[in-house]
């Protein structure tokens, strides 16, 4: 249960560690908040032949408003999030989330682009960032791209990121006004990662569902939006005959795999309870919001 | 072989300097090179949170930092809390309440409760046991250590 060996570079600058990355010619490790890849580093199951710290990178935990977004540095820590002032007010449904994220000594050290990039199949972050449409900004030796967090998450703890290339910063485009939100996830205990998950934002306009975003995860390899669902949902306002046609449809979207922890068919049910629980949130919320 | 770094780390009010192996964990850091063997070390893994220490005021696993991310950071262990006959508020609640058994995820209980107490408010039981939820106790079944920790809520 110790890391093999492997060689240490503390950058100071993101050029500095694109260059080491590039050095290494894909057999180094970015170092972020090292919560999930010093486990994988103590079991041995990664052997990378050298680690590039970047917590020393000044300026890449920021969390920054501008007209039109909310820019959030890859090296925020999860703990920021959750208490982030700017946070609470443009994105409650992220401060929620960020409270069901493993423990205090976890999201003191867990990083937004550590999260993002490793892309558990159960864990929130990936989901919240394909509800609120993040932008993602990557920034290799020949640039940066930007990228729709949708394109970036393609399989299980796979992401469209070059071993060369560094995640440095995602864009929160601001939701309109009479936005509500509804977050649900159950997990065997607090902080375990999700047996199913959803978060939901729904915007209001005369009475009737105007934008409809429904994203779920711990139900397939990558966290997906229930683009039929949304689809169902605009135009009218939210009843009960309506909603449970949405669950049907979130049900009908997915096919979780069975495992240890729950069944293929336990994780549908749930995520269409869960699906119900947050939209009837959002309705609420997005009602009362006097904005 | 990796050539060892240099490193400088203020360690419960005590500063100290070693040349590390980067793949050395903090947690062996405090426990083999220091003989700091307060912290405790259970799944090597993040799970149990018998390592827990506080990094900068902030608590933090101990076996999932490198000792040479410590360099220029300070460091809490349980043994910065008291010590027996001069025990922390805390530690004495811990005595009081029967919180311990055999003691082996007592440092880490102690040092996650000291980072929650600072940041939560800590409202009802329900939030202590959720603060709790990454720290494993087999012996004690939890009801006591909840105890403990809300008689020193707010105070």
């Amino acid at each position: 249960m110790k890391p093999a060996a492997f060689d240490y570079i503390a950058a100071t600058t993101i050029d500095m560690a694109i260059a080491a990355l590039a050095a290494a010619g894909g057999e180094a490790k970015i170092l972020a908040g090292g919560q999930s890849l010093v486990p994988m580093l103590n079991f041995r199951l990664l052997r990378p032949s050298v680690l590039v710290d970047i917590n020393g990178i000044a300026d890449l935990a920021n969390i920054e408003e501008t007209g039109s977004d909310i820019r959030v540095g890859a090296l925020t820590r999860h703990y920021q999030l959750e208490t982030s002032a700017i946070i609470a007010r443009h994105f409650p449904v992220l401060s929620c989330a960020m409270t069901h994220v493993a423990h205090l000594a976890i999201r003191n050290r867990g990083t937004v682009g550590g999260s993002l990039s490793h892309a558990d199949p159960a864990a929130e972050l990936p989901m919240l960032a394909l509800l609120l449409e993040a932008k993602l900004r990557i920034a290799s030796a020949s640039g940066t791209r930007t990228l729709a967090a949708r394109e970036f998450f393609l399989d299980a703890l796979t992401v469209d990121l070059g071993s060369a290339e560094i995640l440095t910063e995602i864009a929160l485009p601001k939701l309109p006004p009479r936005t509500g939100w509804g977050f649900e996830e159950v997990a065997r205990r607090h902080g375990d990662f999700a047996l199913a998950a959803v978060a939901a934002t729904l915007t209001a306009s005369d009475g009737a569902i105007a934008e409809a975003r429904i994203a779920l995860t711990g139900v397939g390899p990558t966290p997906v939006r229930a683009a039929d669902a949304e689809a169902l949902l605009v135009g009218h306002a939210l009843e009960d005959g309506l909603a449970v046609r949405a669950i049907d449809a979130v049900r009908a979207s997915i096919a979780p795999e069975s495992d240890l922890h729950a069944s293929s068919d336990y994780r549908r049910h749930l995520a269409g309870v869960l699906a119900g629980r947050a939209l009837a949130a959002a309705w609420q919320r997005a009602n009362a919001s006097a904005a | 072989m990796i050539a060892p770094r240099d490193i400088t780390v203020t360690v419960n009010g005590a500063a100290y300097q070693a040349a590390v192996e980067p793949r050395l964990l903090l947690a062996d850091f405090l426990r083999h090179t220091l003989g700091l063997t307060g912290t405790h070390v259970g799944c090597e893994h993040g799970v149990c949170g018998a390592c827990t220490v506080l990094i900068d005021g902030d608590s933090a696993r101990s076996c999932l930092m490198l000792a040479v991310q410590a360099n220029g950071k300070r460091v809490e262990t349980v043994e910065s809390l008291g010590r027996i006959g001069q025990m922390s508020a805390l530690q004495e609640s811990f005595r009081e309440h029967h919180a311990l058994q055999c003691g082996f995820c007592t440092p880490g209980m102690l040092m996650t409760a000291t980072d929650l107490l600072k940041k939560y408010p800590l409202a009802s039981d329900d939030d202590i046991r959720k603060g709790l939820s990454g720290n494993l106790c087999r012996c004690t079944g939890y009801q006591h250590i909840v105890k403990a920790i809300r008689a020193v809520v707010g105070k």
